[in-house]
């Protein structure tokens, strides 16, 4: 049961990631559907970043860096693809949903590309991402439940909750939520409505992008695996399951990670059903939307922009 | 306080695609007064305000405020000169609550907080007498709410010059009230106020002075307490211009279309049709005038099956069998078959009748694909009503095979009204259908109309120029605020007389004054 938890948890906090950068794209009006091919980017640029370093580095390895260049690498990588999406939407004025269904599609090419190019082995730098508190392991199951993480995964529940803050308690969230809900109205009071999408959909590619590291670095010990792109549609499906709060994110994550992994941990499951338990993640999302559909209450539906570009002159 | 100018407009003018909205108008408004502007539909009031408050810029004269002459190139330009606009459409975020609809997009160096704004807007509210709720959210609000929020939003900004487009279109008569309390009691406060109304004895009853618009151009600001509302009228519509459409006596006229007590509301409960009841006769054209957004669409479309009626009958005599029919209990389809046609023409040409990116030979099918046998689409009929079309209006069009939006305004509105006749209807209804097209495409349209009047169809013509109604139609129904003011007959009505039945709100409003 305990390692069920904690492998929830860290699957989770994953998701995390993705969807609390997902959702500080799509409060801007942005509906990136991007995330998976945002994701692999990132984790292929954080992935590559820390060979690079550790080739470099050699013996003199010190942790911090060794964490610390990946994740900047990564987050560049990622917010680099939320440059691209802005560019084509808000500057090209292109369809969101198709220029993020590309994105996807560029992106886990290009990871993959980049992986099978080097042909390097990322498991050397997994050590620094999973080390944890000296003394978890001497406090039994609460030091394994809850102190056992490697730094992405507390990295994952701050990002969430300083997001939260900003888009409710500060004038930039509010700023923000107003672009996405009604960007003609944001417009008109003085706010810039391209740049408040681009910034929020290029920070939260790059906060996206740590989900693809977390995975890789964290969940698979260094194994590089194609199937980040699954992650990404699963943080995406979280945004809806979470109503749009990057705080109940904490929560949900966790369900979907538990969800997500729930067969491997129950004996006598075939493999073939193993596939139908993953699915279930998506199935508690279409539940949460058909019960916010039909309880019908406005604060719990996506923003009224979503996936619609605005442009002034077109009134 | 009182007389001092707070702005001043000298020779603005604005023009749209070589034509002119606004041409050399002059204005003044002092401090702590109410100054109503007045003026047709089209009569560039709205544009004239825009220009105060930053949306527009003109292209040529000035505007001083407090005698210093301003460059205003933006709303916030505006709102630094003290200068606040309430739209008629609010522009609000629905998820959020007042208060932070409020200071959205504010940008002062006090720290962020939602309570201490909750206060001054409680503090503003009381000042002037509004009720409001700072933590509501604006989707639980009513128009009226709403509207509350839009002026606290611009008192917040500090704003002593406030413009408001229209206030009283959407508000109950216990509302507008209301909203003149205040804004007298800001008028007192040294406040400038311009509002902008088609209602007459609301000018009267609110304004110091009014400013009267015709065409574009100013024709002139009277005292309120030295003027009445013929006066007024006169002033607003002008003499009658002489247009030379033809009419002929309508011929063995039958009572095809009887509306009785319709009644329709929107989805906030705002009433769209206030027990609306009039008789549309064969081989005859009725004119339906108002003020824009009094309801002749929603009437239309209320005919026409596509807007949801709370209450009322619309019997349909069929000519063919001498049945009657309600159509309130057909749907759209049915409406059609019967003989019905509404060749709606809404603000975007495009929008209701005809699709842009498809040529007219597919638009024409729009209407005829269920005539098909196979299971395939047959082309060759609809082919040749667009070739009969094109032939007989004279659509400008490098072929059939066109889609509808590369054409010009003028022959999209052929191409529409064109396939709505060939289909043979008893009542055709046409809304704004000259809207936007030169005089010799009007005259085509026009003279379309009249050649269904004279095979025995019931036309129903919405216009918004009085002196194309007076001079094409044989009645028309004024409408006010979705209620009918009046039926005139189209050959000895008078401008005038039309005029003041546009700005009365309903009957027992006006048999009140």
């Amino acid at each position: 049961m305990l390692a069920f938890l904690v492998s929830a948890i860290r699957l989770g906090m994953t998701f995390l990631f993705g969807s609390t950068g997902e959702t500080i794209t799509e409060k801007s009006g942005h509906l990136n559907l991007g995330i998976p091919g945002v994701m692999c980017v990132g984790a292929s640029c954080g992935c590559f970043a820390e060979y690079l370093y550790l080739s470099a580095a050699r013996k003199s390895v010190v942790p911090f860096l060794a964490v610390l260049i990946p994740i900047l690498a990564t987050v560049l990588g990622g917010a680099v693809m939320g440059l691209i999406y802005c560019f084509l939407t808000v500057t090209l004025r292109a369809n969101q949903n198709v220029t993020g269904l590309a994105l996807t599609t560029f992106g886990v090419g290009v990871s993959d590309f980049m992986i099978a190019k080097t042909g390097a082995i990322y498991s050397r730098g997994t050590r620094y991402f999973t080390a944890s508190l000296p003394f978890a392991d001497d406090l039994g199951w609460f030091g394994e439940l809850f102190l056992s993480h490697g730094i992405l995964i507390y990295l994952a529940i701050v990002i969430a909750l300083v997001s939260s803050f900003v888009l409710t308690k500060t004038r930039i969230g509010l700023n923000l939520r107003a672009v996405g809900e009604n960007p003609a109205t944001a417009d008109a009071a003085g706010i810039n409505v391209a740049r408040y999408r681009y910034v929020s959909t290029c920070i939260g590619c790059g906060i996206a992008g740590l989900g693809g590291l977390s995975f890789i670095m964290d969940y698979l010990h260094g194994n590089w695996e194609y199937c980040i792109d699954a992650i990404g549609w699963l943080a995406i499906a979280l945004v809806i399951f979470t109503v749009w709060k990057p705080n109940l994110g904490i929560v949900g994550s966790l369900v979907f990670g538990a969800l997500y992994i729930a067969s491997s941990f129950i004996t006598g499951v075939s493999f073939a059903s193993k596939e139908l338990f993953k699915m279930l993640p998506y199935v508690v999302t279409i539940v949460v939307l058909i019960f916010t559909s039909i309880r019908d209450k406005k604060e719990n539906q996506p923003p009224a922009h979503l996936g619609l570009n605005y442009f002034r002159e077109e009134r | 306080m009182a007389n001092k100018v707070a702005i001043e407009l000298k020779n603005v003018t604005k023009a749209f695609g070589g034509k002119f909205a606004n041409h050399n108008v002059n204005m003044t408004v002092n401090r702590g007064e109410i100054l109503s502007i007045l003026g047709e539909n089209g009569s560039g009031k709205t544009t004239l305000m825009n220009m105060i408050a930053g949306i527009y810029f003109p292209d040529s004269g000035q505007i001083f405020i407090d005698g210093q002459e301003v460059v205003i190139r933006s709303p916030k330009d505006a709102f630094d000169h003290k200068i606040g606009m309430i739209h008629q459409h609010f522009k609000l975020v629905d998820v959020f609550s007042a208060t932070e609809n409020i200071i959205l997009g504010l940008r002062d160096e006090k720290k962020y907080n939602l309570k201490e704004a909750a206060e001054k807007v409680l503090a503003i509210s009381h000042q002037y007498g509004f009720d409001i709720d700072p933590n509501k959210k604006i989707h639980e609000m009513s128009v009226s709410e709403k509207q509350t929020v839009e002026i606290i939003k611009v008192l917040y900004r500090g704003a002593d010059i406030l413009i408001l487009d229209e206030p009283t279109a959407v508000l109950t008569p216990q509302e507008t009230q209301k909203l003149f309390a205040v804004l007298r009691r800001m008028r007192e406060s040294g406040k400038s106020i311009i509002i902008i109304t088609h209602k007459l004895h609301e000018v009267m009853a609110l304004s110091d002075r009014v400013a009267v618009l015709r065409k574009g151009e100013s024709v002139g600001t009277v005292i309120t307490a030295e003027t009445n509302e013929s006066e007024l009228t006169e002033l607003m519509v002008g003499q009658k211009v002489s247009l030379n459409i033809e009419r002929s006596e309508p011929q063995n006229p039958e009572d095809r279309l009887v509306v009785t007590g319709l009644n329709c509301t929107d989805r906030d409960g705002v009433k769209l049709l206030n027990n609306v009841s009039f008789t549309a006769r064969s081989g005859e054209i009725l004119g339906i005038a108002g003020i824009a957004g009094s309801g002749q669409r929603e009437l239309l479309e209320a005919i026409a099956g596509l807007q949801h009626v709370d209450q009322g009958e619309m019997i349909y005599n069929n000519p063919k069998t001498g049945a009657q029919d309600n159509l309130r209990d057909k749907t759209p389809l049915q409406i059609r078959e019967l003989g019905v046609r509404l060749s709606f023409v809404p603000e975007d040409r495009l929008g209701m009748g005809l699709v842009g990116n498809m040529d007219i030979v597919d638009n024409m099918m729009l209407r005829s694909y269920r005539r098909g046998k196979s299971i395939f689409l047959e082309r060759k009929a609809p082919k040749d009503l667009a070739l009969r079309i094109i032939e007989d209006l004279q659509v400008v069009t490098p072929s059939e095979a066109t889609p509808v939006r590369r054409l010009s305004g003028g022959n999209i509105q052929k191409v529409l009204v064109g396939r709505e006749i060939a289909a043979a209807p008893t009542v055709l209804m046409a809304a704004y259908p000259v809207r936007g097209l030169d005089i010799g495409a009007s005259y085509t349209i026009y003279n379309l109309l009249n050649e269904q009047k004279k095979k025995g169809v019931a036309v129903i013509f919405v216009g918004e120029d009085l002196d194309v109604l007076l001079e094409l139609c044989d009645r028309i129904m004024v409408i006010g605020s979705g209620s009918v003011t009046g039926i005139v007959d189209g050959r000895t009505a008078t401008k005038e007389q039309i005029g003041l039945l546009m700005t009365k709100t309903s009957k027992e409003e006006a048999d009140h004054q």
